[in-house]
C-alpha cells in the first residue's frame, strides 16, 4: 500500500515561511478551502493554516542553536483523530494514506484535534467543521498536470527544497532512502501513532587543521626573505686558526 | 464532500496562466499567475526562470493580498482646502487636474532653478527612467534609497574590485567549500542564496555565520560566531593580518591581478607620497588606472614595468627607485597597517576570542590553499598570455546591510574586499563572481556634475545625477567647496556618496540647508515612517511651517499604491498600480537580474488591469516628460514621442543610434540581436514568448577572471557594457582615497575641503583600510547608553514593503525587543514586560523579548513591523500600531555637533550610507500602570476617498467569488 507523506530536512530549512503561503493560497481555493482568515485587518488577526513553522532556541548564549521546525498533519498510519470522529468525516484514504476531513459530515465537535498529539487541526471558525494539511490532494491526484507538479504546493515552492515528498513504503522512492540514509525520525514515536512525515537533524560540518598543514614548502613568505646582506669587517674565517 | 480525486482545479471557472515578474521584494523571482474568472488563483515559481528555478516565497505566494488589499489607493487625491497637511483629508480628483497641478508648478520651477525639485524614490530598479527623468528636468536632487541600505556595500566593494554583492555579484556556492557570511545579509538576492545555500551544505559546505543574532540564515550554521556590532573591521583585519603571517595568501594572484607588487611613493615630506610611481604613455579617455606602474623585480633588484614577462617582482620590502624616490609595494604598505592589528587586539573589540579569530584564519587560507579546483577551461589574459585552465580557491562570503549600516562601513567592507583578494578568490569557481554589466571599471566612468554651472534653467543636467568621483575635482560642490545637491552628496561631507543620501533629504529641506526647495516628489518611499530615521521629529518637520504660515517643505506630492503613513502628508497623491498591474523593466541600465554565467535582464507584463484610477509611475513620468517638453520625451517640434511606457521601452535609445535601450534581448529590427542593436517592435512580445527574462549565456571562457579577461573585456566593450578593455586591477592599496587624503593635507593642485572638513577627509580616506569605532560611539556617553540597538526583517517581510498584507500579518503581527536574559537581569525586567528603550534622543516604549541568540550587548527587533494607527488600511486597534513599534523614533539621522558642523549626517564619512547600526540606547522597565501599549502614538490616520470600504471580521478568499463578496471595486 502507498503510504504518501513529507521529509522535512531541518538541516536546510531556513524559517523562511514559504511553505505557510504557497499552502494557504493553493488550498484556500482548492478542494479543502476556504482557509478563513478572522479580523484579517483588526486587532488579533487570525486564521486557517495547514502548515505553520515554529521557531525555538535552544541552549545557552554562546552556544545557542535556532530551529526552525514546520508542521503540518504528519499523515500517521495509524491516526488517533480517526476513529474518534463520531460521524466518519475524519478518515484515511486507503489509495494513498492521506488523512482527510469531509466536511459535510463534520459537525465540529473538535474530538479530532484533542485526539491528535500533535495539534495540527485547525478548526474553522467561520464554517465551525475542521480542516487539516490533504497533502494537496486536489493536486498530486490532478493528472490533467504535468508529473513534475504534482506534488503539494509547499513541495514546489520550498526555495531550499528542505520538503521531499512521495511513498515512505517503496523503499526506493527518495523519501525512503533520506530517512534511512540521513537519520529521519518520527514525532513522538512513543504515542504509537506512526507518522508518516519525517524529520532529517541538523548535520555539522567542521574543518580539522593539524598544525603541520598551516605552514607549508611553497609558503610564499619564503619568497619575500630578505636580500643577504654584503659582509662586513672581520670574520671567523679571518681570525680564527 | 465530492471525492478530491475526481476534480481537476483546472475545470473550476476559467482558468488563465500568465508569466511576468514578482515585485513582493526586490529579488525579482520569474511567477506564473495563474487567474480564474480574472481573478488571482495562484502564484507560483517559474521553474524555468534562471533566479529562482520555481521556487517563491512567503511573500510571494501572499501577492493575492497584496492585490486585494484594503490598503489601494485608487484616486489621485489632493489635500482638501484649509485641511492641515498630515491630516489625512483629501478630496478625490481626475488625473487630469493632477498633470495640470504638476505641469504649472514643474515648469516654472524648471525655468527659474531646476534643484528647486527634487526626486527620490524608495526602491531602486526604476532608476534607468526615474534617473533619467530628474536628469532631463536638470535637478541634481535625486536618488534612490541605497544610501540608507547598503551603499556602503556597493561602494566599497566596487571601488576595491569592481564588482560587489547583490545584484552585481555574489558568492558561488556551487563550487565554494567554505562560505562565510558576515551580518545581516539575508534580505538581499533572498530565493537565490536560499537556493544555493541549501544546496551547498547538503554537498557538505562548511558555513560560518558572524553576526551579533543567530537568526536567518545564522540559524542553519555550522557555527555562529557572535561579534559585537560595528566591530567586523578589526575582526577582518585581525584575520588579516594571521593570514599574511602565516603566509596563507595567494602570492601569484595578489601579483598578477591587484596592485599588491606596485610601487608607492613612500616619503610623507613628498606632494606625490601614497600615489602609485607613473611613467608617462598614452593613456585611454577616462582609464583612471592606466598600466604604466612599477614593480620591484626580485632578480635584477631594481625597478621594472609591471606586468613585464618573466619577472617575479617583490610584495615586501623598501626601495629606492634609481631617481632616488623611496618605495614600497602596495602589500608592504598593508603589511605594515595590519601589524598592530592582532587576534589579541581584536579579541577586546569585537567579543570573539582570540583563538577562534585565528582558527577562522587558518580555515580560510589552508581551505584556498589546499582544495584548490582547477576547471578544464582555456582563456587568455588581458596581457596576452594564454591559460589551460581556472583555477579557484573556494572560499566564498556575502555581507550586506550588518557591514554596511555603520558609519565604519565603507572601510569595513574595503578590508573584506581585501581578505577575499587575499585569499585570490575574485571572479573565480567556488569564489567571489561577478554578474553583467560588473566587472565595471574602478571606479566606473559615470560622474555627477562637478559645478553649479551643471544646473541652468529649463536645461538637462549637465552630467549623471549619480555617479563614481575618481579625484577631488569630481565632486560636485561650489567655489567654498560646499554642497550643490540637497542632500549633499558629492560634497567634502560625502564624497563618495554614489546612491546619494535620501535620509537626510526632509531634514535638510526643513531647515533650508543647503537650500529651500519647492516641490519634493516621493516614490514608493515611506518617509514619513520606516524609511526615515529619527522618525517622530520628521513626522513634525514636513508638517511644520515658516512665520508667514506657508510649509516649509512647500509642496509634496507621494506616488504610492497603498495608504502609507507617507501618503496622510501628501498634498498630491498619485496612486500606482500593484506589480500585477504594469509593465516594468530591469534593465542592464539600472540593476538587472544577471547570473554569474551572463547577462539576464527581465519585465513585468501586467496580469489583470489596475484597480480604479490607478497609473502606473512610469506612465507619470512619461507623461509628464512630454508635457514639459524635457527633450528626450518629445519630437523636435516638442510634440510628445512615445505613447506609453511600453512605447517608450522598445523604441528610446540613449542616444539617438546608439542602439542601447532599457532591455538588452531581442534588439534589432527582427530580434536577432542583443545588448545592443536598433529598436525591435515586436521586443514586448519576444519576451513573453520566453516568460519575461532574457538570459545570454557567455562562452565558458568568458565567464571568469572577468578582470582580466581580455576575450570578455573586449566582448563587453564591443557589447557597449564597457567603455574601455583595459585590465581592471584589484585596488588593494586605493590610490582614489589618497588623493582626497592629499588634498586634505593641501597636496593636491586641485580641490581642498574646507577647514571643518579637512581632518574628517584626511582620516577617513586612508588608501588602507583601518579600524576605528563607529562615529556615534565616539560622541555619545557610551556608559549611559551601553547597549547596541539593531533591527533585522523576518523572512516573511525581506525587503518587502506591506505588512498588512493579510496573510503575511498574521505570521509576525507585532514585534517585541529581543534581549539577551543577562542583559534583562541586569536591567530588573522579565520577559514579556513592557520596557522604555531610549537614546539620546528619543525613547520608544515597547514589550521585551527574551533571547539566548543574541549577544549581551545588543537588543534587537524585527524592523517595519510596527505600524502607525490607521495607516495601510489596518484598523487603529491592529497589533501593529497598538504592539508593534519602530525603532527609528530613536536612531538619529544627525550626529551631534562636532569639529565638521552642527548638522552633519549620521553616515559613513566617505560614502553617506546612513549608520542606522550604530544608534546606542538604554533599557529599563516601564513604571507599573503605564498603558500597556507601544510609545509614540500618533493620532488614527484616516481612511482616505477612493480606499475600500472597511474589510469585515471574516475573510474567506477563494478565486473567481472575492471581489464581489468582499465589495471590492473593480
Amino acid at each position: 500500500m502507498t503510504q504518501l507523506a513529507l521529509v522535512i530536512d531541518l538541516n536546510v530549512c531556513v524559517g523562511c515561511h514559504a511553505c505557510v503561503t504557497s499552502c494557504k493560497e493553493w488550498n484556500t481555493s482548492g478542494w479543502a478551502g476556504p482557509m478563513t482568515d478572522q479580523r484579517p485587518y483588526d486587532a488579533d488577526p487570525t486564521g486557517v493554516f495547514f502548515n505553520r513553522v515554529q521557531t525555538y532556541e535552544a541552549g545557552v548564549f554562546p552556544n545557542t542553536e535556532t530551529y526552525h521546525f514546520p508542521k503540518s498533519c504528519l499523515h500517521c498510519e495509524d491516526p488517533p483523530c480517526v476513529p474518534v470522529c463520531p460521524t466518519g468525516a475524519s478518515y484515511k484514504r486507503e489509495d494513498n494514506g492521506v488523512v482527510l476531513v469531509d466536511y459535510d459530515k463534520c459537525i465540529g465537535c473538535k474530538y479530532c484535534s484533542w485526539a491528535c498529539p500533535y495539534g495540527v487541526r485547525e478548526f474553522d471558525e467561520q464554517q465551525k467543521v475542521m480542516k487539516k494539511c490533504t497533502l494537496c490532494i486536489d493536486r498530486i491526484t490532478d493528472m490533467s498536470l504535468p508529473e513534475s507538479e504534482r506534488k503539494p504546493a509547499c513541495v514546489l515552492a520550498c526555495p531550499t527544497r528542505a520538503r521531499i515528498y512521495g511513498d515512505i513504503h517503496d523503499p526506493d522512492s527518495e523519501v525512503s532512502v533520506a530517512i534511512r540514509e540521513q537519520g529521519g525520525y518520527a514525532l513522538q514515536p512513543e504515542w504509537g501513532t506512526e507518522p508518516s512525515n519525517h524529520y532529517l537533524p541538523r548535520r555539522k560540518t567542521r574543518i580539522q587543521i593539524h598544525e603541520d598543514e598551516l605552514v607549508r614548502v611553497d609558503n610564499p613568505l619564503k619568497k619575500e626573505a630578505l636580500p643577504t646582506l654584503p659582509a662586513a669587517g672581520e670574520t671567523l674565517d679571518d681570525v680564527a686558526w | 464532500m465530492q471525492d478530491p480525486t475526481s476534480r481537476s482545479d483546472s475545470d473550476q471557472g476559467r482558468v488563465e496562466v500568465k508569466e511576468t515578474t514578482c515585485y513582493m521584494c526586490a529579488c525579482r523571482c520569474g511567477i506564473r499567475v495563474t487567474l480564474r474568472d480574472g481573478e488571482i488563483r495562484h502564484i507560483e515559481g517559474n521553474p524555468d526562470h534562471p533566479l529562482n528555478k520555481g521556487a517563491i516565497c512567503a511573500k510571494g505566494s501572499s501577492g493575492i493580498m497584496k492585490q486585494y488589499s484594503p490598503a489601494r489607493l485608487t484616486k489621485p487625491l489632493l489635500r482638501k482646502q484649509g485641511a492641515e497637511r498630515g491630516s489625512s483629508e483629501f478630496e478625490e480628483i481626475s488625473w487630469e487636474r493632477a498633470f495640470e497641478l504638476i505641469e504649472g508648478r514643474l515648469s516654472k520651477i524648471r525655468a527659474e532653478d531646476p534643484k528647486k525639485f527634487a526626486l527620490f524614490t524608495g526602491r531602486d530598479q526604476m532608476q534607468a527612467l526615474t534617473g533619467m527623468f530628474a536628469k532631463q528636468f536638470g535637478t541634481p536632487n535625486y536618488a534612490a534609497h541605497g544610501g540608507f541600505c547598503s551603499v556602503n556595500m556597493a561602494a566599497g566593494m566596487i571601488y576595491t574590485i569592481g564588482g560587489s554583492f547583490w545584484e552585481f555579484g555574489g558568492p558561488d556556492l556551487d563550487r565554494a567549500k567554505l562560505f562565510i557570511m558576515i551580518g545581516t545579509a539575508e534580505d538581499h538576492h533572498s530565493n537565490p542564496l536560499k537556493i544555493a545555500l541549501a544546496d551547498f551544505k547538503r554537498r557538505g559546505g562548511r558555513f560560518i555565520s558572524i553576526n551579533p543574532i543567530r537568526t536567518g540564515y545564522s540559524a542553519i550554521a555550522d557555527e555562529w560566531v557572535p561579534i559585537k556590532p560595528g566591530t567586523d573591521g578589526a575582526l577582518i583585519m585581525a584575520i588579516t593580518h594571521e593570514l599574511i603571517k602565516q603566509g596563507l595568501y595567494d602570492r601569484d594572484f595578489l601579483i598578477k591581478y591587484t596592485n599588491s607588487a606596485e610601487l608607492v611613493v613612500d616619503d610623507p615630506s613628498r606632494d606625490d607620497h601614497g600615489l602609485f610611481r607613473r611613467f608617462e604613455m598614452h593613456i585611454e579617455e577616462g582609464c583612471f588606472d592606466p598600466e604604466n606602474k612599477l614593480w620591484w623585480d626580485i632578480d635584477l633588484d631594481r625597478e621594472i614595468s609591471t606586468h613585464t614577462p618573466g619577472v617575479d617582482p617583490r610584495l615586501m620590502g623598501a626601495f629606492k627607485l634609481e631617481d632616488g624616490t623611496p618605495v614600497k609595494p602596495a602589500f608592504q604598505l598593508l603589511k605594515d597597517r595590519v601589524e598592530e592589528y592582532t587576534p589579541e587586539w581584536a579579541a577586546h573589540i569585537t567579543g570573539i576570542p582570540a583563538d577562534t579569530i585565528r582558527r577562522l584564519a587558518h580555515e580560510m587560507g589552508v581551505v584556498a590553499r589546499d582544495q584548490k579546483i582547477e576547471l578544464p577551461i582555456q582563456w587568455t589574459d588581458t596581457w596576452g598570455n594564454d591559460h589551460d585552465s581556472v583555477i579557484g580557491n573556494p572560499v566564498a562570503f556575502h555581507a550586506m546591510r550588518g557591514l554596511a549600516a555603520h558609519s565604519n562601513g565603507f572601510q569595513s567592507i574595503r578590508a573584506l574586499s581585501i581578505l577575499m583578494t587575499l585569499l585570490g578568490t575574485i571572479d573565480r569557481p567556488g569564489g567571489f563572481r561577478h554578474k553583467a554589466p560588473f566587472p565595471r571599471p574602478i571606479p566606473p566612468c559615470p560622474k555627477p556634475p562637478n559645478s553649479p554651472e551643471a544646473v541652468q534653467p529649463n536645461t538637462p543636467l549637465d552630467g549623471m545625477p549619480l555617479g563614481w568621483p575618481s579625484k577631488p575635482d569630481d565632486l560636485f560642490v561650489d567655489e567654498d567647496g560646499e554642497a550643490v545637491r540637497l542632500d549633499k552628496a558629492f560634497s567634502w561631507e560625502y564624497p563618495l556618496s554614489v546612491h546619494g543620501l535620501m535620509h537626510n533629504v526632509i531634514t535638510n529641506a526643513w531647515r533650508g540647508d543647503p537650500y529651500k526647495i519647492d516641490t519634493l516628489l516621493l516614490f514608493m518611499a515611506n518617509m514619513a515612517w520606516n524609511s526615515s530615521m529619527n522618525t517622530e521629529n520628521v513626522r513634525k518637520m514636513l508638517t511644520d511651517k515658516d512665520e508667514d504660515g506657508e510649509y516649509k517643505i512647500p509642496f509634496l506630492i507621494v506616488a504610492d499604491a497603498f495608504q502609507s503613513e507617507t501618503v496622510a502628508f501628501a498634498d498630491l497623491v498619485l496612486p500606482d498600480t500593484t506589480y500585477l498591474e504594469r509593465h516594468d523593466a530591469m534593465s542592464m541600465l539600472d540593476r538587472p537580474i544577471s547570473e554569474f554565467d551572463g547577462p539576464v535582464d527581465s519585465v513585468r507584463i501586467p496580469v489583470v488591469p489596475p484597480r480604479g484610477d490607478c497609473k502606473p509611475f512610469q506612465e507619470v513620468l512619461i507623461e509628464l516628460g512630454s508635457r514639459l517638453g524635457l527633450p528626450a520625451f518629445v519630437k523636435e517640434d516638442g510634440s510628445r514621442k512615445f505613447r506609453d511606457y511600453p512605447d517608450f521601452v522598445v523604441n528610446y535609445e540613449t542616444s539617438p543610434g546608439s542602439g542601447i535601450g532599457f532591455l538588452a534581448g531581442w534588439r534589432g529590427k527582427g530580434g536577432e540581436k542583443f545588448l545592443k542593436g536598433d529598436p525591435n517592435p515586436r521586443q514586448w512580445e519576444m519576451y513573453k514568448e520566453n516568460g519575461c527574462f532574457y538570459h545570454y549565456e557567455l562562452p565558458k571562457s568568458y565567464q571568469y577572471m572577468r578582470n582580466w579577461n581580455r576575450g570578455y573585456l573586449e566582448w563587453a566593450r564591443a557589447h557597449s557594457m564597457i567603455r574601455y578593455a583595459e585590465p581592471i586591477t584589484i585596488h588593494l592599496y586605493s590610490e582614489v582615497l589618497q588623493r582626497f587624503r592629499l588634498a586634505a593635507q593641501g597636496k593636491w593642485p586641485g580641490r581642498i575641503p574646507p577647514q571643518r572638513l579637512r581632518k574628517r577627509v584626511e582620516e577617513n580616506f586612508d588608501p588602507l583600510p583601518f579600524y576605528s569605532a563607529p562615529l556615534e560611539h565616539k560622541l555619545v556617553d557610551t556608559h549611559t547608553y551601553p547597549l547596541n540597538a539593531l533591527t533585522q526583517r523576518p523572512m516573511a517581510m525581506y525587503h518587502s514593503w506591506d505588512s498588512q498584507n493579510a496573510w503575511l500579518r498574521q505570521i509576525h503581527t507585532h514585534n517585541y525587543l529581543f534581549v539577551n536574559p543577562r542583559t534583562a537581569e541586569a536591567s530588573g525586567f522579565g520577559d514579556g514586560d513592557w520596557i522604555w528603550i531610549e537614546s539620546p534622543i528619543n525613547k520608544v516604549r515597547c514589550m521585551a523579548r527574551f533571547s539566548e541568540a543574541v549577544e549581551p550587548g545588543t537588543v534587537w527587533t524585527w524592523n517595519a513591523i510596527g505600524k502607525a494607527a490607521g495607516s495601510w488600511g489596518l484598523s487603529p486597534k491592529a497589533n501593529e500600531s497598538q504592539k508593534g513599534f519602530l525603532l527609528n523614533h530613536v536612531i538619529s539621522e544627525e550626529l551631534p555637533p562636532c569639529e565638521a558642523g552642527d548638522h552633519m549626517s549620521n553616515s559613513d564619512p566617505v560614502t553617506g550610507q546612513a549608520a542606522w547600526f550604530d544608534v546606542r540606547v538604554r533599557i529599563y522597565p516601564a513604571e507599573a500602570g503605564e498603558p500597556e501599549v507601544t510609545s509614540p502614538q500618533f493620532k488614527p490616520q484616516k481612511r482616505v476617498p477612493g480606499q475600500d470600504p472597511k474589510r469585515g471580521k471574516w475573510q474567506a478568499f477563494v478565486a473567481g467569488a472575492f471581489r464581489k463578496k468582499a465589495k471590492i471595486q473593480e
